[in-house]
């Protein structure tokens, strides 16, 4: 009897141009989103060969790595960063590329911006030269990021030749505790898989807490997948799914939305599927959950101590531990909570949508800003910005003391004006918090939205109910 | 691409784990739009410390890299690669790379040799009490020979075969437009576009 399948089998058989022995799998692309950064040098090698893109219909470009997020309508000051939008521009409109340049409506972070069109479907194979691309694996894509010389492949042939992945289930049972969100469950798993705990895998997220996700949070999973150190995440389409999608710009219609869903009903992994790896975890033992250390994977629970060398079983964590204590600039024993913060960064690929905005609002509303702390603001895409602006958001920031700013990558990863000067440290509700990653000297701890918002109000690292306690 | 078959050179040792694309070039760099010229830019933060291993006048000459665990994480940054090649590296040793790096590498001709953690703690050891040994990296072999220390590496097979012919991807797979044609033919209908 044939074996089931798993959903990253299903889409992945369902991609297969060719297949020989000894060499990988071709692998058709639904969709190759793009950007300013790691574009040019393929656009580059494209005209170098006198190779058009192969098919313009299934690429879609944004700016956001390199764009300011204060007077966008003013040219980029930085000449570098100019230079790096203007090639983008440029090879789009020589290439016949679609593309959400600063100003447009539907600009932002490319990673928001295909889900919010309805671009992002289940079943689909989706790349970018980015590899927060699996977020897209949300929707029960298959999501991933590829370099340069990838992004040229897909621009010329609209496929990758692609080594089967290993697949890895993450079955999370039972429900969440009311203050444990989406990032507090992805920051837990990747310190128990570790930071290369996922290579060569696709990870698959389901159980119970996950199917009672909505999308946005999903995404928020999936996005992290790559600080795991697995090139994709995914989760199983169902109605959540199919409801987030239908009526957007780029779903189907009529006859084709219904043989859509006939098809993405198709997709869950088959209940005799096998998986190379499982893990277990119970939803019910999680709390709020942030980094202390210079990996995604130096993480624990808000309410614990930063730990010590001591306390790990390896000489090559012993000595990272040793080596991140340094760089964070803090001392084995402390309690994360006192922790003080100069700078809350709201904003990313990983919560830079309108769920999180309405999360930390929600917590900041008719409050201030603890004094001289520094809280930003960044919208993941214009709809977002304009969303949170029609329910009175951008004021409930702006009345607390934060800076409210235009759709971009921002201070996710220092390319951009919004930087953390050396020694400067920040809560980041982003996805990264290595050396010098929002900044050369910065020091960051990633957090959830809620952590983030509740830690502007007290100046040092907390959880909302720390502020139940505070203010009665 | 240039054929990679044998390797020999100077090794430097970086005993760090967790090495991620933000270490290796940091994104200041990857502003520029050429593909060249990315040395400045390697391990650029590290390297105003005067201790850190490149700094060393015994190892300023390294062509092979010996680093720890999970090498290459973070970022899809396709410059980590350029900015290594272009500092003159041809080969990283590891016990595990993080996958697209290891992807990223096999595209432009940088080997990645996976070896088991005490290998790499005995080519550690060996290029640390003596900078001058000769590393030798043979492809052909999948063999390093260092001092006493002989060790087989892996490496993927098709990565391989391509880095001994010298192959390049787009060349290959452009073997196969029709079959990429009658894929496209069938492609069901209600799969998106992003033109209106």
């Amino acid at each position: 009897m044939k074996l089931g399948r798993t959903l990253a089998e299903k889409v992945w058989e369902d991609h297969v141009v060719r297949r020989a022995d000894g060499e990988p799998d071709l692998l058709f692309i639904d969709l190759h989103l793009v950007h300013e950064v790691t574009s040019p040098q393929a656009f580059d090698g494209l005209r170098a060969a006198g190779r058009p893109v192969h098919r313009t219909d299934l690429t879609l470009a944004t700016e956001d790595h390199n764009v300011p997020t204060m007077d966008i309508l003013k040219p980029i000051a930085d000449p570098v960063s100019r230079a790096q939008v203007d090639a983008l521009r440029n090879n789009c409109a020589e290439f016949g590329v679609p593309i959400f340049s600063l100003g447009n409506a539907e600009q932002g972070i490319v990673h928001v911006v295909g889900p919010q069109l309805g671009l992002t479907q289940p079943g689909m194979t989706v790349v970018c030269g980015d590899s927060h691309t699996s977020t897209h694996g949300a929707f029960g894509a298959l999501a991933f990021g590829i370099g340069t010389s990838e992004v040229e492949h897909v621009l010329a042939t609209q496929t990758l030749p692609l080594k089967p992945f290993k697949t890895m289930a993450i079955t999370i049972n039972g429900a969440l505790p009311a203050d444990v969100t989406a990032k507090d469950l992805i920051l837990t798993i990747i310190a128990k898989i570790g930071t290369g705990g996922g290579q060569g895998y696709v990870l698959e997220y389901r159980g119970d807490a996950i199917k009672a996700l909505s999308m946005e949070a999903r995404m928020t999973i999936c996005n992290m997948s790559i600080e795991a150190g697995a090139r994709a995440g995914m989760i199983a389409p169902d109605e959540t799914t199919f409801e987030y999608i239908k009526g957007r710009e780029h779903a189907p219609k009529g006859a084709d939305w219904d043989a859509a869903v006939e098809y993405w009903s198709t997709l869950p992994s088959d209940a005799d599927a096998r998986y190379d790896a499982e893990v277990l975890i119970d939803a019910s033992t999680l709390s709020p959950f942030v980094t202390w250390g210079t990996n995604p994977g130096q993480g624990v629970p808000l309410a614990s101590v930063v730990p010590s060398p001591d306390d790990f079983d390896n000489e090559t964590e012993k000595t990272a531990a040793a080596k991140a204590l340094e760089y964070m600039g803090l001392t084995a024993g402390t309690p994360v909570k006192d922790i003080k913060i100069d700078t809350v960064f709201l904003g990313s690929c990983t919560n830079g949508r309108i769920e999180d905005l309405r999360a930390a609002a929600a917590i900041i509303k008719g409050h201030k800003i603890a004094d001289g702390l520094r809280m930003m603001i960044v919208p993941g895409s214009v709809k977002v910005r304009l969303a949170a602006m029609s329910e009175g958001l951008d004021q409930i920031f702006i009345d607390a003391g934060a800076e409210w700013r235009e759709a971009g990558c921002s201070m996710c990863l220092g390319m951009n004006p919004d930087k953390l000067v050396p020694g400067e440290r920040s809560a980041s509700t982003s996805n990264r918090n290595f050396e010098g990653r929002q900044g050369p000297g910065g020091r960051t701890h990633l957090v959830s939205p809620q952590v983030a918002a509740a830690t502007a109000l007290r100046g040092t690292l907390s959880s909302p109910a720390d502020l139940e306690e505070k203010v009665g | 691409m240039d054929k990679f078959t044998v390797h020999t050179g100077i090794a430097a040792p970086l005993r760090a784990s967790n090495v991620d694309t933000d270490q290796i070039i940091p994104a200041e760099y990857l502003k520029r739009i050429t593909r060249h010229g990315f040395e400045d830019g390697l391990f650029a933060a590290w390297r105003k410390d005067s201790s850190f291993i490149l700094n060393q006048p015994a190892y300023a000459n390294a062509t092979v890299l010996i680093a720890g665990p999970d090498f290459g994480t973070g970022s899809s940054r396709e410059h980590a690669v350029w900015a290594l090649m272009d500092y003159g590296f041809k080969v990283v040793i590891s016990s595990r790379f993080a996958d697209i790096f290891r992807g990223n590498s096999g595209k432009q001709g940088l080997l990645t040799a996976v070896v088991d953690q005490d290998v790499v703690e005995k080519l550690w050891a060996l290029v640390e009490a003596n900078p001058e040994t000769q590393v030798t990296v043979d492809l052909e072999k999948s063999q390093i020979t260092a001092g006493d220390v002989t060790a087989k590496f892996e490496v993927d097979s098709y990565v391989r075969w391509r880095l001994l012919e010298g192959l390049d991807d787009v060349g290959l797979t452009m073997r196969h437009v029709d079959q990429i044609a009658e894929f496209e033919a069938k492609r069901p209908s209600f799969k998106p576009v992003t033109v209106s």
